[in-house]
């Protein structure tokens, strides 16, 4: 491998880490700050990139199709904390397990009754549909430099909102005391459904800004759960800094196992999360 | 009181009832004139669209008959197989046992194939596989029963090497899922690709099923090969070429793949995958008469157009029909039925094929390029590919 080939996997590995990000940030917040294990997580990155192919059919802009699916997405967030998943917060990991792994299923025939069972493409904006030429026969598509300053700006605006306003001060509050935080006066219900929405809202980001390079096709969502389990488990459960550290590595070893050694690529991942794990038990930063 | 012998007596009269009960409907079972043929297909799921064209195309066969295999009526029955292997035996079982099916139809997912395969070789029961390609139920695990009407998974990539020799591409990368299909396929291609006298200068896979190519493709520039060839398939297919083309690497390097690349997906991969070649049993656009025939009464019957998957349904039924004809309906006559369906020819929308003696199609793979939204046939890549079915004793 040469030196610019190391460079372009270099980029590869941190455009795909970023992605990675994207998706877990939501899944880590969402158990790290409520203790709710969320398998249908996958499902709201699936929805997503639906979302983002029939709204880019009806008002021909994905840009406006991305703004009205995240509204929704939010929105659906908010409905199912209040029907569903507020009612789970103290019971079981098991129960929270079923629940969710049915609403994969529920998911997966909603989509199919609304949308069918067709492999879909959406269309890149124009403005962003061109490449770089980066050696004489290989490009890099501007769309991706794209997704990875979105996904740069989000954890930016995730990190800001966390750690400098006064809704993350009560969001670390109320993940690290629950009832004392809601003693003191702070209406933890609404600050759990704030959160719970964020979480929906990234996941179904991710799926419609990935929607354009990744095609769109029945249990998508199911595909990217795993990384993101891996992702989460790596970075320490609930921080949003350790998925951030954990997706840039995990982007790394999967981009360079895949070249340098095929063979295991499909077992390095986990393998560096065993490492982890040997050495750091409860993950990279564990809250 | 009741004695015991009045007990005795009651009890007896129970179990007589209960199994006169029990035997009943077989007996009616047994006297019903229908030919009890189970479909075990994918009806949910990502796979449920190859199902339910597989089924319209087998009806359309059986149809054409008026409806009657060897003169007799047909009862159907349905099971949803989901696509999931590890309910595949339980599944089959079914129908053989509960259902007490004659034929048993199935399926297309590889895994769930080996649970029908399980069963059709202790039950006996007579299988037509219409979709699966897994190598072992032709080859090491054939049996006499058990009868294919679609591909292996060698077969299109068995076409494929010498028609890229032939365009001049003698260096090539390969690249796919690392799976078993995704293997079976490789092992076509490297067997064909060889004896041309191409050489493969890299093998690249990626765990099924990751769709993340970009540093396959980083790699795959810096190896500047004449070719790549792959295997891909479904929503995975149409993000390959698409992630192909915007690497700029469809202006310089010629795409090759088994057919499945481009089945399906060319609406989504859009103008990304013009110019792609593929080896595969048929393609929509194909310019025959008995095809037209077929697309047109197809497209009549169901109100949607068909795909390689409704040919593959419509020629397990033509199968069937062959089979059930030559003995007139009589399938307790398991000799006679197999013997016919073993040197069956069929007349199919693909063109004819041949059962194969490992029972798999000896058939035309066509040469295909994607022009505009279609598969566009430039001819004819290898007259009758046949699966080697190493292992097959039948062979």
């Amino acid at each position: 491998m040469d030196f610019a080939n190391f460079l372009i996997q270099l980029l590869n590995s941190l455009q795909y880490g970023l992605l990675l990000f994207m998706l877990a940030a939501g899944l880590t917040l969402i158990f790290g700050i409520m203790g709710v294990v969320n398998l249908a997580h996958g499902s709201f990155y699936m929805l997503g990139a639906y979302m983002a192919w029939s709204f880019a059919g009806t008002f021909g802009s994905l840009f406006v199709a991305i703004l009205v699916g995240t509204a929704l997405s939010i929105a659906l967030g908010l409905a199912l904390e209040w029907s569903l998943f507020r009612h789970f917060y103290k019971r079981d990991h098991l129960d929270q397990v079923l629940l969710t792994f049915g609403l994969i299923y529920i998911f997966e025939e909603v989509r199919s009754l609304l949308w069918g069972d067709d492999v879909h493409a959406v269309q890149m904006p124009e403005i962003l549909n061109w490449s770089i030429p980066l050696t004489d026969n290989l490009s890099y598509p501007a769309y991706r430099l794209f997704m990875s300053g979105l996904c740069i700006l989000l954890a930016l605006g995730l990190y800001l909102l966390i750690s400098r306003t006064r809704l993350g001060m009560k969001i670390r509050a109320g993940a690290f005391n629950r009832d004392m935080t809601e003693a003191l006066g702070v209406n933890i219900r609404l600050i759990y459904a704030v959160v719970f929405a964020l979480g929906v809202g990234l996941a179904a980001v991710a799926g419609m800004i990935a929607a354009p390079i990744s095609s769109v096709y029945p249990g998508m969502g199911g595909s990217v759960l795993i990384m993101c389990f891996v992702v989460v488990v790596i970075g320490g459960i609930g921080s949003v800094r350790g998925a951030l550290i954990a997706a840039l590595l995990v982007g790394l070893v999967d981009t360079f196992g895949k070249v340098l050694v095929p063979q295991v690529a499909g077992m390095l991942v986990y393998m560096l999360m065993a490492a982890v794990l040997l050495y750091k038990p409860e993950g990279l930063f564990k809250q | 009181m009741t004695s015991r012998r009045v007990v005795l007596t009651r009890t007896a009269a129970v179990i007589g009832a209960a199994s006169t009960g029990l035997l009943l409907p077989e007996i009616v079972r047994a006297q019903s004139n229908r030919v009890r043929v189970g479909f075990m297909l994918p009806y949910t799921g990502t796979f449920a669209q190859l199902g339910v064209a597989i089924e319209n195309g087998f009806r359309m066969a059986l149809d054409e008959q008026g409806g009657k295999l060897g003169g007799r009526d047909i009862e159907f029955f349905k099971v949803d197989d989901e696509s999931n292997p590890a309910k595949g035996v339980e599944n089959a079982q079914r129908l053989v046992q509960r259902d007490r099916v004659d034929v048993l139809v199935g399926t297309v997912h590889s895994g769930v194939q080996m649970g029908i395969h399980r069963v059709a070789r202790e039950s006996g029961v007579l299988n037509l596989i219409p979709n699966a390609g897994v190598h072992a139920a032709t080859r090491g695990l054939c049996a006499p029963n058990v009868f294919r009407t679609s591909f292996s998974n060698s077969q299109p990539t068995l076409a494929l090497g010498k028609a890229m020799v032939d365009r001049g591409h003698k260096r090539a990368v390969w690249i796919t899922w690392s799976y078993a299909a995704g293997d079976e396929a490789f092992e076509g291609f490297e067997q064909s690709y060889t004896a041309a006298g191409g050489t493969i200068i890299k093998k690249l896979g990626l765990p099924f099923p990751n769709v993340e190519f970009q540093a396959l493709l980083t790699e795959i520039a810096s190896l500047r090969p004449d070719a790549v060839a792959c295997f891909f398939a479904g929503g995975g297919a149409a993000k390959f070429l698409r992630d192909y083309a915007a690497a700029g690497l469809n202006r310089s390097i010629q795409l090759y793949g088994s057919g499945f690349l481009t089945e399906g997906v060319l609406e989504a991969a859009g103008d990304s995958a013009k110019g792609v070649l593929t080896t595969m049993h048929y393609s929509d656009s194909l310019d025959t008469p008995r095809n037209k025939k077929f697309r047109l009464e197809y497209a009549k019957a169901f109100k949607m157009q068909p795909d390689v998957y409704a040919v593959q349904g419509y020629d397990t039924g033509l199968l069937l029909v062959q089979g059930a004809n030559a003995v007139r309906g009589d399938f307790s006559n398991k000799a006679g039925l197999q013997g016919a369906m073993r040197g069956a020819t069929i007349d199919s929308p693909r063109g004819k094929w041949t059962m194969s003696k490992s029972h798999n199609p000896i058939q035309d793979m066509y040469l295909r390029e994607v022009v505009g939204r279609e598969n566009k046939v430039i001819g004819i890549a290898q007259k009758a590919v046949e699966d080697p079915g190493t292992g097959c004793r039948m062979a």
